[in-house]
């Protein structure tokens, strides 16, 4: 995965404060139900595993199917009470994984 | 000069719809014993009460490759009264499974939002768990105008 993931997360907060994070991470999300000029089957490649930590603690994740559109999307919330810093965990059917982080910062 | 009035443009328009509608070789759509067996799998085979669910999904999807989906579940989101999981399904796509999301306190509010492909006018069912293992369900139907999933 060449490109970068590309996130809305806030810089600041206030303690206990719940915010909104999105996510998007560019993929072609094939279904391996499409077929190719030739009728032969295109093999699915999809992202199955999405995961954010706050801080090394589980916030939210997903188990992603085909049915999920390309560059998947996903928006969920996540209380802070902390300063600390948010990994993002993608992970493609061929093991491929992708992450990244972003630093929120609690006044 | 002959225009295009707007009534004309939209006949047009549907025409055109219609025939990519009908040249789509559609894969099978997943039987309603598989939606079934989705959600069970999910509960397993624990009653589902219905509501505390709202699902925000637009009645009518034009292109079915990417149909906005938001979930909210009604929970205060504490260390002991949480949703852990919420399953959404579809019973009118080649097979049943979109998502799951895991939730736990931190997520501070039961919420998940993402884009998801639908092959066909269907109904989107949601089911969320709380962490003491309740169930929660609720479906919304949607019209596709153009499928989504492919071939």
């Amino acid at each position: 995965m060449a490109e970068k993931p590309r996130l809305k997360v806030p810089k600041e907060a206030k303690k206990g404060e719940i915010i909104e994070l999105k996510t998007l991470l560019s993929h072609v999300m094939e279904t391996g139900l499409r077929k190719d000029a030739a009728g032969n089957i295109i093999p699915r490649k999809i992202i199955n595993k999405f995961t954010c930590e706050f801080n090394g603690k589980p916030v939210f994740s997903a188990d992603i199917e085909p049915a999920v559109a390309a560059n998947p999307y996903i928006q969920f919330n996540a209380k802070v009470d902390e300063s600390g810093t948010f990994k993002f965990t993608w992970v493609e059917d061929d093991g491929t994984v992708t992450t990244t982080e972003e630093k929120i910062t609690v006044v | 000069m002959q225009t295009i009035t707007r009534r004309q443009a939209l006949a047009l328009g549907s025409g055109a719809i219609a025939v990519i509608t009908i040249g789509d070789i559609s894969p099978s759509f997943a039987t309603p014993a598989e939606t079934d067996a989705e959600i069970a799998k999910f509960t397993g085979g624990k009653a589902m009460d219905k509501g505390k669910i709202s699902i925000d999904l637009s009645e009518i999807a034009e292109n079915g490759n990417t149909v906005p989906l938001s979930v909210v579940v009604e929970s205060p989101m504490t260390a002991d009264n949480y949703i852990s999981d919420i399953l959404v399904v579809a019973d009118g796509n080649p097979r049943p499974g979109v998502a799951t999301f895991h939730l736990t306190p931190l997520s501070g509010k039961a919420t998940a939002a993402t884009r998801i492909r639908l092959q066909t006018t269907q109904n989107i069912i949601v089911v969320a768990k709380t962490n003491d293992g309740k169930f929660f369900t609720d479906r919304k139907q949607v019209k596709v105008t153009i499928g989504g999933c492919g071939g």
